[in-house]
């Protein structure tokens, strides 16, 4: 536990310096004065559109992927680290776990899953 | 007390207080920063129990994974009216149930048959945590993280079908 | 206080103090050497007015934008837009805190090892807290209200998360060969077996992409694409705040660096020193100097790459991730499982 007092105190001193930057340019910084400053961007143009309409489904299925394979990689990070004392059962075993998930990746490519277009 | 004493009494509390928040917040994106933050307190409690393995995969999967998700969808759906008279029900019976099993873990605690306990933690460091979680997980429990597998492609392809219905 | 814990906490507050203030400094003169660069690159000068070759340039620039006008659009969901920023720059000055930049240092008879924490996990801590990245990106991008802002955020969120899996699973082959999470073991195995670049080379590559996907710099920018985006997830920012989405990015920069050096190219290990038999701390100083050469060497290929590729799509950006990046890690991965198992590792 002690070897992680170092990144706890390092957490600490990055947050304390973070929102010193934003209290400080808040103390020093000017105020805005004119009401073209306020508004959304757009290039100059008035905008024309609510910023919140809806997007395409794809941005949930790439976040679902990548949890489900975010999963897969948390289990080899400890597969890797004894993967000299496992040798080939080690790595048969893992094969069987890939390949299970290959399935399912291929299936997501053939479907179209990951197609942006 | 201890150092680590305190360090676990701050943890938890802000797990708590947070947790709390993520039901009385009323804006879901609040309630999202406030389960982020109870995940990584929750993190650091692990950290202090030394499960460090158990503590990264906390902020990596659920904290860096799932909450993205949730992130994303209620950034993009603009969830407005929170609640309605559904939600109300929901509310009801989903606290019922939340009460049942807070019971449930208080009984088992004051029947004192907690299963580990912060004293079994140092057996885990000899030849590091990661080493002895890679051991038993690929040696004793294969089956289970085999099955594991099959479940991860269930969610995959129902994930496709969900999304794709609609097209 | 325990004595022990004492030390612990000293000794740490002192070494995060010179590692902000080193990676801060090298931060402000990033963006100087990036615009020197690029100048020298595209045949013009660059900034030379202030100080001798422009050299205060990073000083006028950080005052200025602590005076410069602070907007707070009334458009904006204040609470997140003003936590966003703060966000965006904490993970990327925290995953530096596990590099080992050297070994150790003989001072005031005991040893004092060139990094803030030596911890079993390293790798994973690194992934951890990179992956807290999206929440700043997102968020800005979001409660910004600006539909230029929320597309370069979701863009940029989708792309960090593809990215991120890319280089958690080229990582992997290090963890095979070195058997360990410890960042400090990982440099030792290549002092002894050779530097990992050797014959990691698909997974040095697919990380090095990744890397440079995860930092969103060029070809990979697409979320802050000027012509069409306008800046993306921070065109609502001003001043210092604005200021703090190009911090983290550089830090990032310099992270990243790190790692590539650490992981693939030794880190601070310089073949033949043990030879020259140089006492303690003069070793351990060429071998921090030889880390930091290292790391310049990525810094400069972040910017000789910018112009040299152009931006992708979104879509060549995410086929690139997916179908390309994602297939190599694991086909790397079990090249690096038959050449450990053969045993000529």
């Amino acid at each position: 536990m002690i070897d992680y007092i170092p990144i706890g105190l390092q957490m600490l001193a990055a947050a304390a310096l973070a929102a010193g930057l934003m209290g400080l340019s808040t103390l020093l910084g000017r105020p805005a004065r004119s009401r073209t400053d306020l508004s959304p961007y757009e290039c100059g143009v008035d905008p024309f559109e609510p910023a919140g309409k809806r997007y395409t489904v794809r941005f949930y299925m790439v976040a679902m992927l990548f949890i489900l394979f975010d999963i897969e990689a948390a289990f080899l990070y400890p597969w890797a680290t004894v993967f000299r004392d496992l040798g080939l059962p080690g790595f048969l075993e893992m094969a069987v776990f890939i390949g299970v998930l290959l399935i399912g990746f291929v299936y997501c490519w053939r479907r179209g899953a990951l197609d942006w277009d | 007390m201890s150092a680590s004493a305190v360090i676990f009494y701050v943890l938890a509390s802000i797990a708590v207080l947070s947790a709390a928040m993520v039901i009385w917040s009323r804006y879901p994106v609040h309630s999202a920063l406030y389960l982020v933050t109870t995940f990584l307190s929750v993190a650091g409690i692990y950290v202090l129990f030394e499960a460090e393995f158990v503590a990264a995969v906390q902020v990596l999967v659920y904290a860096g994974g799932i909450m993205v998700l949730f992130l994303f969808v209620i950034l993009l759906v603009n969830l407005k009216d929170t609640l309605g008279p559904r939600v109300r029900l929901h509310a009801t019976f989903s606290s019922l149930i939340g009460t049942a099993v807070v019971g449930l873990i208080l009984y088992v605690y004051s029947q004192g048959r907690v299963p580990g306990s912060p004293g079994a933690a140092p057996m885990l460091r000899e030849g590091g945590n990661l080493q002895a979680i890679g051991t038993s997980l690929y040696r004793e429990y294969l089956l289970p993280f085999e099955i594991a597998s099959v479940l991860l492609l269930v969610a995959m392809i129902g994930t496709i079908i969900l999304a794709r219905q609609k097209t | 206080m325990d004595p022990v814990l004492e030390r612990v906490i000293v000794e740490a507050a002192v070494k995060i103090a010179l590692v902000f203030f080193v990676v801060l400094t090298t931060v402000a003169y990033m963006t100087w050497v990036e615009r020197r660069v690029s100048a020298w690159i595209q045949d013009r000068r660059g900034p030379n007015r202030v100080g001798p070759f422009g050299l205060l340039q990073p000083l006028a620039d950080g005052i200025k934008f602590l005076f410069k006008e602070e907007i707070t659009p009334p458009h904006v969901y204040r609470p997140v837009y003003l936590l966003a920023p703060i966000l965006i720059l904490v993970p990327a000055l925290l995953t530096i805190s596990v590099v080992p930049f050297g070994p150790a240092l003989r001072l005031f008879g005991r040893d004092v090892p060139l990094r803030v924490a030596d911890v079993d996990n390293g790798v994973l801590i690194i992934l951890a807290f990179a992956s807290m990245g999206v929440y700043g990106i997102a968020l800005a991008g979001w409660s910004s209200n600006n539909k230029y802002s929320l597309m370069g955020g979701l863009r940029s969120s989708a792309q960090l998360i593809s990215y991120e899996l890319a280089m958690g699973l080229a990582i992997v082959g290090i963890l095979m060969s070195a058997g360990s999470l410890r960042l400090s073991d990982v440099v030792a195995r290549q002092a002894e077996h050779g530097w990992n670049v050797l014959w990691q080379l698909p997974g040095f590559v697919v990380f090095l992409t990744a890397a440079f996907a995860e930092t969103n710099r060029l070809p990979f920018d697409l979320p802050e694409a000027e012509t069409e985006l306008v800046a993306g997830y921070h065109t609502e920012y001003s001043g210092m705040r604005f200021s703090m989405f190009y911090m983290a990015e550089y830090a990032n920069m310099v992270t990243a660096s790190c790692l590539a050096a650490t992981l693939y190219l030794g880190g601070y290990h310089v073949p033949g020193l043990q030879r020259l038999g140089l006492p303690q701390n003069a070793a351990a100083i060429v071998q921090l100097l030889a880390f930091g050469i290292k790391v310049a060497f990525f810094l400069f290929v972040y910017v000789w790459v910018r112009w040299t590729i152009p931006r992708f799509r979104y879509d060549q950006l995410m086929n690139l991730g997916w179908k390309v990046l994602l297939p190599v890690a694991l086909v790397h991965i079990v090249w690096v499982a038959f050449i450990v198992l053969m045993g000529w590792a």
